[in-house]
């Protein structure tokens, strides 16, 4: 396997541009019925695809991503349409496909990989540190690395171990990383495009208990929107979401815990209380203003994570927020994240993660009487 | 403690001691380092899938790579191990289709590479397995069930390691390689005999952490055997994506190792090479590498379907070659084994399968406040906060639906 995918080419890859085309049309005739119900897993694997039809410099690779499609299947067909010059397998090696994807960033592609899951992403953690989020600082905006690492990651899936850390805060740490995250079925899509749009490295981190969560999904009409906003040089990047309105207090949620954060408004509400449910998006970079704005409204407000509390993004979101708002709040910022413990076996793993009822318990801990 | 001799500086000549070593090894067998190094041409085999003794001059010996047949006693207890083993696989596949166990990567077809992995060592030694290797932990004497914990999701991990000198189950790939060595260079540093048996897959020769591993073991000079159990494929990946090396045991080379490759489905093959490597590591003549030619039969584990990597005529030829086939007919042809031995060991499989059905069948009750108790030796004061938290938390839930009823 000898990749000599030039960016320029039309003629990339096993199968030629033209049945890519036609490959991508009959998926688009397929789609054309309006919303339809779609899992995560598809959103993603519709992006995947729209984006490497749309620039040829766009490769998909890692582990089990080609034939097989991705132990998730979120780089299914991929090979197939594409050919095994733009989606593949390579050496099974995580500092190995993020420092020549790095390389490849480097010299004219947009390298889009896969970690197979979170733990395992940590032999690429130095090339990540310190390459992936340096080189544009190092030089000094000369070297641009448009590159996104894809890192199916958290749990509620009844894994073994290593297979549901929460690694999203030792990336939000790291200057020079954008953090991704999405929580919706639409949001994968965008966000996902968006990401390889961005000359900037992006660390994508899908919530994996949710790639079979469905929505009704129009795909060409996100599709069509994604383009339009590309030529305009519009993005969501940095822009928070109000996922469920409301007046009594502000849930900051993001990726796994937002449908968690719903579930809790939505039993909130049959109580007489309204809740407010932020989806963060992009934890990198941070909506302020969004966050901020529904704090100030409702005057409390609690932060919903499954990673472990301390030192963590959650812990970032309360600081910014009290630093923001401290004379709009009726209560503290209250917290409901993981416990800091390694993240437990399935049987354990229900008194772990924040739920529906620790969660309105921390609301109902908001000093309401007065 | 004693620690022994300085065994890393350079002698007068400006040799480091292992290359020394090297040197001395391949001398004991007349032959050069190169050719101690290198891997013999053809994988060594004793028994071939017939069950038929492999003719003397085509089991893949050369001067220097000779091996001789294992004792009787010892392959009718490899056979036993190997009835078991498959026994083991098959009933823990059987206990995740009922729900009993999270997950499984089963080792069906990879027995004979499993058993004498265990077989191999001494008591005093130590094995680093992988998650593939559960009957090879329970081979070297661990409970079934202890072993099987991992897997239906209770704990981490089921056994202690020191114990039994096997290293937790690892799952990241080739980490505990390096903790191989970090054992050996231990044990040598106290002036033990201890050999270490250091297991990984094909796929996992990819790490960086492999390479680590042996260039440790190589520079330390430390008895350590590297053990690649070449089963064709890393999850959907085939071997010929991972390496371009003539073969994994090639790779010894490149660390001034010895290397050999074996019929990872002869258990008499691996039984001889795996014993000799033993017994050099334990000699003073450095790490080994050796790599097991089998074949993964079942998918990567339950969630995985190997139909879309891989052709079933492909998974029907190795099924010709079954290790415990072969073995069944060499030591009945050898009248080693009759209708009496092959009830009595298939008692002592199914005994252990009822153990585990016994043993998985019941739901344990899992403890919640587990989740606080063992993160440290002496736990925070953050620590026994969220745990207190967590019983009160608890305790309300009980009282509300004790309400409720
Ligand atoms: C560092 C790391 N990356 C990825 C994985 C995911 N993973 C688990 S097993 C496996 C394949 C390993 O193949 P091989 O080494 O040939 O062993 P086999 O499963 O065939 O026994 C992969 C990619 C992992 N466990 N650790
Ligand atoms: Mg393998």
């Amino acid at each position: 396997m000898s990749p000599t995918v030039t960016t320029s080419s039309e003629a990339n890859g096993n199968v030629s541009a033209a049945t890519a085309r036609a490959a991508a049309s009959a998926a688009a005739t397929a789609d054309a019925a309006g919303p339809q119900p779609v899992t995560m897993a598809k959103a993603l694997n519709t992006a995947l695809a729209d984006a490497m039809h749309a620039d040829p410099s766009v490769l998909v690779f890692g582990e089990d991503v080609g034939t097989l499609g991705g132990v998730f299947r979120i780089t299914d067909g991929l090979t197939k349409t594409f050919g095994e010059q733009r989606c593949f397998d390579t050496p099974l090696a995580e500092s190995g496909i993020v420092g020549m994807a790095v390389g490849m960033a480097m010299n004219g592609m947009r390298p889009v990989i896969e970690m197979q899951f979170d733990a395992f992403a940590y032999p690429a953690f130095e090339q990540i540190v310190s390459h992936v989020a340096k080189m544009h600082n190092r030089t000094k905006g000369a070297v641009k690395l448009p590159m996104v690492i894809r890192v199916p990651y958290a749990g509620g899936i009844g894994g073994v171990e290593h297979h549901c850390d929460s690694s999203e805060s030792y990336y939000a740490h790291t200057a020079g990383l954008k953090v991704f995250t999405p929580a919706t079925v639409p949001d994968a899509y965008r966000m996902l495009r968006e990401a390889i749009d961005s000359d900037d490295p992006v660390m994508f981190m899908e919530p994996k208990k949710l790639y079979w969560s469905k929505d009704m999904v129009d795909l060409d009409e996100l599709r069509e929107q994604h383009s339009a906003n590309a030529k305009a040089g519009r993005s969501s990047e940095g822009r928070a979401a109000v996922a469920r309105p409301g007046t009594d207090a502000t849930l900051i949620a993001y990726g796994p815990s937002v449908p968690t954060a719903l579930a809790a408004a939505e039993a909130a509400a049959l109580e007489g209380r309204s809740l407010e449910v932020i989806d963060v998006r992009t934890i990198v970079p941070f909506d302020d203003e969004t966050v901020c704005a529904s704090v100030r409204k409702t005057g409390r407000a609690v932060v919903i994570a499954e990673a472990h509390g301390f030192a963590s993004v959650s812990s970032e979101i309360v600081a910014r927020v009290q630093e923001r708002c401290f004379h709009h709040l009726a209560a503290p910022i209250r917290r409901v994240t993981g416990f800091d413990v390694p993240y437990p076996a399935p049987k354990l793993e229900k008194y772990y993660l924040p739920g529906v009822d620790r969660i309105l318990d921390a609301v109902d801990d908001l000093q309401w009487e007065n | 403690m004693t620690i022994s001799a300085d065994h890393t500086a350079p002698d007068q000549a400006g040799r480091a001691p292992a290359e020394d070593a090297l040197t001395e090894a391949a001398e004991k067998f007349g032959i050069t380092a190169e050719d101690y190094m290198l891997p013999a041409r053809h994988q060594i085999q004793m028994v071939d899938p017939d069950g038929r003794l492999t003719p003397v001059g085509e089991q893949g010996t050369e001067p220097g790579h000779e091996y001789p047949l294992p004792g009787d006693e010892e392959l009718l207890a490899a056979y036993e191990q190997l009835v078991v083993g498959r026994r083991v696989n098959d009933q823990n596949s059987a206990l995740v289709r009922q729900g009993r166990m999270a997950v499984y990567p089963s080792s069906h077809g990879q027995e004979a590479c499993q058993v004498a992995a265990a077989l191999c060592l001494s008591q005093g030694d130590w094995m680093f397995p992988t998650y593939r290797d559960a009957v090879a932990v329970m081979t070297r004497g661990v409970d079934p069930v202890q072993v099987m914990t991992i897997f239906r999701g209770d704990w981490h991990g089921g056994y202690d390691p020191a114990k039994h000198k096997v290293g937790i189950q690892c799952t990241p790939l080739t980490t505990q390689l390096l903790h191989a060595v970090g054992v050996a260079h231990a044990a040598k540093l106290r002036g033990e005999d201890t050999v270490v048996l250091a297991m990984c897959g094909d796929g996992a020769t990819s790490e960086g952490d492999f390479h680590e591993a042996l260039n440790f073991a190589a520079v330390f000079h430390l008895p350590v055997v590297f053990f690649v159990q070449n089963n064709k494929y890393a999850i959907s990946v085939p071997l010929a994506h991972q390496s371009v090396a003539p073969s994994l045991a090639h790779k010894a080379v490149g660390y001034g190792m010895a290397g050999e490759r074996v019929d990872g489905n002869d258990v008499v093959a691996l039984l001889a090479v795996l014993d000799r490597a033993v017994k050099l590591a334990r000699e003073g003549s450095g790490p080994l590498l050796v790599e097991a030619n089998t074949y993964r039969m079942q998918a990567h584990t339950n969630a995985d379907d190997a139909t879309r990597y891989r052709q079933d005529s492909e998974v029907a030829e190795w099924l010709a070659k079954d290790p415990v086939n072969r073995m069944r007919t060499y030591l009945t042809d050898r009248g080693l084994l009759d209708g009496d031995g092959e009830a009595r060991i298939s008692e002592k499989a199914e005994a252990v399968a009822a153990q585990l059905r016994d043993g998985l069948g019941e739901d344990v009750p899992v403890d919640p406040q587990e989740l606080f108790r063992h993160v440290f030796a002496t736990p925070t004061p953050q620590l026994k906060e969220q745990s207190a938290f967590l019983a009160d938390e608890l305790a309300r839930d009980a009282s509300s639906q004790e309400a409720a009823q």
